[in-house]
């Protein structure tokens, strides 16, 4: 059976080249040296009610996976992407609410829940609603935290990877070198960090669903 | 008097850029470029969906993929890396091609109330915590076999939380390294 497994997880590798985690450079088109969409790389996207007023729901979107310390001081959020939260709260699976946020002069400012216009793979700006605005955290600094009238909370900066996983080890098994994962694991992500961009919004601005289904998207322009 | 008037508006100036420059703004002014249409590059619902079941060739069509279009488009690709692993159940009683359709159309399900979690031992999929141990909910589900105790050595990495703390408050996620 093992073995089986094995051969599996081996023609897996050979069919797939090389595999990664969560969602760290796993967008070729974004992640090649001179490309127009770097920055653009998802690693990770959570969605939770709030930890501190549970009539609030929490957007994480992570980008810029595996960044050390040394490079987080410079990382930036480019000024041509939009990062957008997909809300469908209809069970159809197209987003019928979003929120956007762009970066711009050192600025985050977000927009939303708001109606989407065209759902899909281009957007515009959806300007009408509410939105609110903060300066971007800088590297060592303590959160800048912007806020609205309605309870809306935003904030964008380099925050350490919440993901953890034995990376390292995973890749050994699916190269056939390794047959399980060891005991304790090594965490791939210790000691790194991403670009996180986190939304906290009233429960009230999504609508009535009792589950909603949620992605993240970068779009550039 | 005319260089203390100077004084005076220049100060007024400044107040008036502070004022501007406030984190608190439910009326934004036009200092973003808010023109134009946007492309998408990346997109991402459940972790490490793309990175296991999407292949090299085609991860960049699954990023520009509408999750309502991905069943047709991906299902073959899924239900056949779900028969390389050796898959045949798990322990929520799926089949290869039922598992394979909650995997294949890639959105994160979060519930309007109550406990949200990819999987807290009781809740399954209502959502994803930062400090959900998700690596291990995937293993289990795909290697764990119908009663979850398949392939021990395969179903769980070891590495069960995160290498920094949470926040208990606003934006929870930790302070970068």
């Amino acid at each position: 059976m093992k073995k089986i497994l094995i051969g599996g997880l081996s023609a897996i590798v050979f069919t797939a080249g090389v595999i990664y985690a969560a969602d760290h450079i796993d967008a070729p088109a974004v992640t090649g040296t001179g490309n127009k969409s770097l920055g653009n790389d998802i690693t990770d996207i959570y969605a939770f009610q709030s930890p501190a007023d549970n009539s609030k729901m929490v957007f994480v979107l992570n980008t810029q996976g595996l960044m050390s310390p040394a490079a987080s001081g410079t990382a930036v959020f480019p000024s041509n992407t939009m990062y957008e939260i997909n809300i469908d709260n209809t069970g159809d699976n197209v987003e019928d609410l979003v929120i956007q946020a762009l970066v711009q002069n050192g600025k985050l400012r977000v927009y939303g829940p708001v109606a989407v216009g065209t759902p899909g793979t281009t957007s515009m700006v959806r300007a009408s609603g509410t939105s609110t605005e903060v300066a971007v955290t800088a590297y060592g600094a303590s959160p800048s935290i912007g806020t609205s009238s309605n309870g809306t909370k935003v904030f964008a900066g380099p925050r350490d990877d919440p993901f953890f996983f034995d990376l390292t080890r995973f890749k050994e098994i699916i190269a056939g070198t390794q047959s399980g994962f060891r005991n304790p694991g090594v965490d791939a992500f210790a000691g790194t960090n991403v670009m996180s961009i986190v939304v906290e919004v009233p429960k009230s601005t999504l609508g009535s669903a009792s589950t909603i289904n949620v992605w993240g998207e970068t779009k550039t322009k | 008097m005319i260089r203390f008037n100077k004084l005076t508006l220049l100060s007024l100036l400044s107040g008036a850029l502070i004022l501007g420059s406030c984190d608190k703004n439910d009326t934004p002014n036009d200092s973003f470029d808010t023109s134009g249409t946007y492309t998408q590059n990346d997109q991402m619902a459940r972790p490490a969906i793309n990175t296991v079941f999407v292949n090299a060739a085609r991860k960049n069509e699954f990023n520009t993929t509408t999750p309502s279009t991905m069943n047709a488009a991906f299902n073959a690709q899924f239900q056949s890396v779900l028969t390389g692993f050796g898959y045949t159940s798990n322990a929520l009683g799926m089949d290869k091609a039922t598992f394979t359709n909650v995997l294949v159309t890639d959105v994160l399900n979060v519930k309007t109330s109550g406990k949200t979690t990819f999987f807290d031992g009781t809740n399954v999929l209502t959502g994803r915590d930062p400090g959900d141990d998700v690596i291990d909910t995937e293993l289990l589900l795909i290697f764990g076999g119908g009663t979850g105790t398949s392939n021990p050595t395969l179903t769980k990495d070891n590495v069960n939380g995160n290498d920094k703390a949470f926040l208990t408050t606003f934006p929870y996620l930790a302070a970068p390294f």
